[in-house]
């Protein structure tokens, strides 16, 4: 798989895990983990609102809202996450799709490749076991983008 | 054993009070300058790779229980030469006193103190309710990098037999006591994988013939220590029903969630003979030709 297919947010983000070595890729992972934003307070207050990853191994729950910014433009969606500190881990690939998907439109998350977390070279260091809920966290990004593309179309 | 050993009332009523500190005792030798010449060593592990950077036990050293413990080309441990390698680096003689503490009541932190007994580290003690509880009572933390001066450890052949069990040992061991700490539903069968945990690829559900269902953090108190002699002999001679004296294996997963049990059996318990078996059940949930009991029942012992 190349980079070609991927935004230009996220590759560029890959591109610069892959040009470090495994002991720094995690500390840029602990990076995106600390930049992580917080939720904005009217989903903070309702937490029914977001839906968890149960594949990831701690509590990761995350929802996608839509906004247009002018009447002419495509809508653009925009990701939330929560996960608690204590999973810094889940928190720092949260971060990632958080820096590489937000505000993209429907299409464009659509087309990121579901194998794409493999591309982070951080499999060794951090378990296949947590690449796979990472790839579970696109892939309940992408099928609720899908979901509500289709609402609309 | 170099360092002195504590003493208080509820460790002293265990088999062997020398294995755990508590965080007062942690806290005390810490702020007496118990770092400084190597003979104390903290080492922090965790489920969570990155968690440690975002904030440890001043003066503490990570150990990760898959890149620093695990040979991934042979799902086994290091070997001598690594645990050496990883031991000196990380200003661990042979003779320190090691406190291990973690996440999750010390889940990890137990399977790493397991590991260093394979090597037959001597002093290696587990630091009682870990990284929560000491978090909780609002004690130091700290993000700064430790840079431990490199000590010498020698090259310590492993040691398996007394401690782990292959699957060849578990079959063989049939109509001696064994403990499964996975969860109630792992145990029964109903699904191959902790509760909100993925999937990890056992392809049968059940758990060990006349295995006994001990769920690992029933050992653990709210505060994450672990609970007192009375209470730890309730559970394991009354309710699995093991006897003094008894040869015992342990499993779950992959081998760390039993650490945790391994540990207070032999221990807090002082059962001589107890094996983890770390091959667990995504081992023997795929093998070919071995039974395994569904439900609730611990089954019997295969013809």
């Amino acid at each position: 798989m190349s980079n070609q297919t991927l935004p230009a947010a996220l590759a560029e983000i890959v591109d610069d895990f892959q040009a470090l070595t495994e002991p720094e890729r995690l500390q840029l992972l602990l990076e995106f983990s600390q930049g992580l934003p917080e939720l904005p307070d009217r989903l903070k207050d309702h937490p029914e609102l977001l839906e968890q990853v149960v594949e990831c191994q701690s509590p990761l729950f995350l929802t996608i809202e839509t906004e247009k910014q002018d009447p002419g433009s495509p809508e653009s969606v925009r990701l939330f996450f929560k996960a608690p500190p204590e999973a810094p881990t889940t928190r720092g690939f949260a971060g990632v799709l958080h820096e590489g998907l937000d505000g993209l439109t429907a299409p464009e998350i659509l087309a990121v490749p579901d194998d794409m977390p493999e591309l982070l070279g951080l499999t060794r260091a951090i378990t296949p076991l947590r690449m796979r809920g990472m790839t579970a966290m696109l892939g309940r990004i992408k099928r609720k983008v899908a979901a509500s593309a289709a609402l609309k179309a | 054993m170099s360092y002195p050993v504590e003493q208080n009332d509820k460790f002293s009523a265990y088999a062997y009070p020398e294995r755990l500190v508590s965080t007062e005792w942690l806290a005390a030798a810490l702020d007496g300058g118990a770092l400084a010449d190597g003979k104390l060593v903290v080492v922090e592990s965790d489920e969570d790779v990155l968690l440690y950077e975002t904030g440890h036990i001043p003066g503490s050293v990570k150990i990760d229980w898959h890149t620093d413990l695990n040979d991934e080309v042979t799902r086994d441990y290091v070997d001598g030469k690594a645990f050496a390698a990883l031991a000196a680096a990380k200003g661990i003689s042979r003779d320190s006193t090691v406190v291990i503490y973690g996440d999750k009541s010390n889940w990890w932190a137990a399977y790493a103190l397991w590991v260093f007994t394979l090597f037959g580290h001597e002093d290696v003690r587990l630091l009682d309710g870990g990284r929560d509880k000491w978090i909780a009572e609002g004690r130091a933390i700290t993000t700064d990098v430790t840079a431990p001066s490199p000590a010498e450890y020698p090259e310590v052949e492993r040691k398996d037999a007394p401690i782990r069990a292959f699957k060849e040992d578990v079959l063989a061991h049939f109509g001696k006591p064994l403990i499964d700490v996975r969860s109630p539903e792992e145990y029964t069968g109903q699904r191959t994988h902790m509760p909100a945990y993925p999937e990890e690829g056992a392809l049968r559900g059940g758990h060990i013939p006349t295995a006994a269902s001990i769920p690992w953090a029933r050992a653990a108190a709210e505060d994450g220590t672990y609970r007192n002699r009375g209470e730890l002999e309730a559970l394991y001679l009354g309710e699995a029903g093991l006897k003094e004296g008894d040869d015992v294996v342990a499993y779950c997963r992959i081998g760390e969630r039993s650490s945790h049990t391994w540990f207070a059996l032999k221990y807090l318990l002082g059962f001589d003979t107890v094996r983890n078996y770390d091959g667990s059940w995504t081992e023997w949930g795929n093998a070919v030709r071995v039974p395994i009991a569904k439900g609730a029942e611990r089954g019997t012992v295969p013809a």
